[in-house]
């Protein structure tokens, strides 16, 4: 029986993978267009784009034994002909500074030095900028930024829904104060050029923040801004306060501009973008309307539930309208707790932006990822966005770490 | 004569068999009907309507041994909750589970008949004397 049973799922699973998927349209504003550039390489997280327009990929599930890879254009016309692939670890984070490579593990940070040829010199020894930090596989991305000071921001995710007892268990009440705050659930900065630091030498930069996959350096007000994914259950561990419908769409997902020592609420409060509001969460003692945390941050965009947001771009370049420029891109990766609910994301948003502040609403800049027109079942989803990065000729790429595609987006008047 | 009574007492058996799987189909659905119940209130939010879970976080609960297998295995995941790196299907699933203990032993053996019978699969019922016992040994 369980031979057979062996047999029968390698069967499904080598078939999902041979089948060719039916193309899915990408959507987007009238005057921009979408390049395919990648597909079919995996758990595609983050990326960044080199100045010469090579692409690097960091991968959560290894392909043919590598993490990173690397797609080059080398007779520049158009289509990606050389591909490098090198790291033997899974993880998310990904980012080029000053003639260096960063990538990320979900316990390390580890750097590649550049040639000028912009080839990198040593594939397989890396150096280790960071090691031993929290990886308790829930939460476990490091996604990483760099300053122009010479520091390095990664995100150390909450192993936690809601610093619970017992975690994601009906009824368990919050610890107070939460204990994992300590290591994790947070911002820390680290030096960018010095080796094997650990928690010892990093600096607890921003805390109260339960998982920020999406991080970027705004270079317009020389701040670290980042996106947060808040808390999930409220509708499945308290119905009598939360209805399905409010639990789908609360907390808000949040993003911040965090200075050194800012506290963003995590696990006490949740953002709730309907009465603007930090509302106590029910496991310390919240009812829906109790506040809480009046010292922690506020955010500056409550966007509806669940929709994680993966990852920030601020656009710098000249290539879009001028509207574009300083303002953010946020890949969503799309929710799935909002079920029975339909499923809301998988799609690209803009927010309009000067000198770090939203000067309008956000709005869907890129759609279609999923390749269905309601998500009701994740099984269903083709796409979902993860990464963004920006090209030296002003395009943006969005990756899928569902299928591993990679899409880049010009804009053509 | 002999032919004859042959003949009834083999019409009498398959019309008892015939009532008594009738009784045993009737019963099949208000078990699965109870454990959808559950399953809806409990476990959609995270192995969603399909049973094919979360890619990433939430494993699915199709077509893989830790459903249709050892049932002991199955009931000690409901009571226990599962937080250990586990590959299924070649895939990683990153949530932890929590325990649901607090689920009766009739809703227990009601979810887990359901969903050893629903998306696609089809094992055998878990009957409460299953849970009660594995409940007992786990203690």
């Amino acid at each position: 029986m369980r031979f057979k049973l062996f047999l029968l799922s390698t069967i499904v699973f080598a078939g999902s993978a041979a089948a060719q998927l039916p193309g899915v349209s990408i959507r987007v504003p009238s005057g921009f267009t979408v390049a395919n550039v990648a597909k079919d390489f995996g758990r595609v997280r983050h990326i960044a784009i080199n100045t010469n327009g090579d692409v690097y990929m960091k991968l959560e599930k290894l392909n043919q034994g590598k993490g990173i890879y690397r797609l080059r254009d080398t007779n520049k016309d158009g289509v990606m002909d050389d591909t490098l692939a090198f790291g033997n670890y899974i993880g998310t984070g990904i980012a080029l500074k000053h003639g260096y490579l960063y990538a990320s593990s979900n316990s390390e940070v580890f750097r590649y030095k550049l040639d000028a040829q912009q080839d990198i010199l040593h594939p397989d020894q890396p150096e280790t900028i960071v090691t031993g930090l929290v990886d308790k596989r829930q939460h476990a991305s490091k996604s990483i930024a760099l300053d122009n000071a010479g520091n390095i921001y990664v995100n150390i995710g909450a192993p936690s829904n809601a610093c619970q007892e017992q975690d994601r268990k009906q009824g368990s009440m919050g610890m107070n104060p939460c204990p994992i705050l300590e290591t994790a659930g947070g911002i820390w900065q680290f030096r960018a050029d010095r080796l094997n630091q650990t928690y010892k030498e990093g600096v607890r930069y921003a805390t109260g923040l339960r998982n920020c996959v999406g991080l970027d350096w705004n270079n317009e007000v020389n701040e670290l801004f980042i996106t947060v994914h808040g808390r999930d259950m409220l509708h499945q561990f308290y119905p009598e306060i939360y209805n399905q419908k409010r639990g789908a769409e609360l907390p808000s997902e949040t993003m911040y501009m965090v200075k050194k020592g800012d506290d963003c609420g995590w696990p006490y409060v949740h953002w709730d973008h309907f009465q603007n509001k930090k509302i106590l969460n029910p496991e310390y003692g919240g009812d829906g309307k109790k506040t809480g945390a009046e010292k922690a941050l506020s955010p500056l965009v409550g966007f509806p539930g669940h929709m994680a947001p993966n990852a920030l771009l601020f656009y710098t370049g000249n290539q879009f309208p001028e509207k574009y420029r300083n303002g953010a891109f946020i890949a969503f990766h799309g929710s799935w707790n909002r079920a029975p609910e339909n499923q809301e994301g998988f799609y690209v948003v803009f927010i309009p932006m000067k000198d770090g502040k939203p000067t309008g609403k956000w709005e869907v800049f890129a759609d279609g990822f999923s390749g269905v027109e309601k998500v009701t079942n994740l099984s269903a989803v083709k796409h979902r966005p993860c990464g963004l990065a920006q090209g030296p000729d002003g395009s943006i790429y969005v990756s899928d770490d569902n299928k591993g595609y990679v899409w880049k987006i010009n804009y053509n008047q | 004569m002999k032919k004859w009574m042959v003949l009834c007492l083999i019409l009498v058996s398959a019309m008892g068999m015939m009532v008594s799987s009738q009784a045993g189909n009737t019963q099949m659905k208000t078990t699965m009907a109870r454990g959808k119940l559950v399953y809806d209130r409990y476990c959609l939010t995270c192995h969603q309507a399909d049973g094919g879970g979360v890619p990433r976080m939430n494993p699915p609960i199709t077509n893989t041994e830790y459903v249709l297998g050892n049932k002991q295995r199955l009931i000690g995941i409901v009571l226990n909750g599962l937080n250990i790196p586990l590959e299924i299907n070649g895939e990683e699933y990153e949530n932890p589970m929590a325990s649901h203990a607090f689920l009766k032993d009739g809703q227990i053996a009601d979810v887990l008949t359901y969903i050893r019978n629903s998306f696609g699969n089809k094992a055998s019922a878990v009957t409460v004397a299953e849970v009660k016992s594995a409940r007992a040994k786990n203690k």
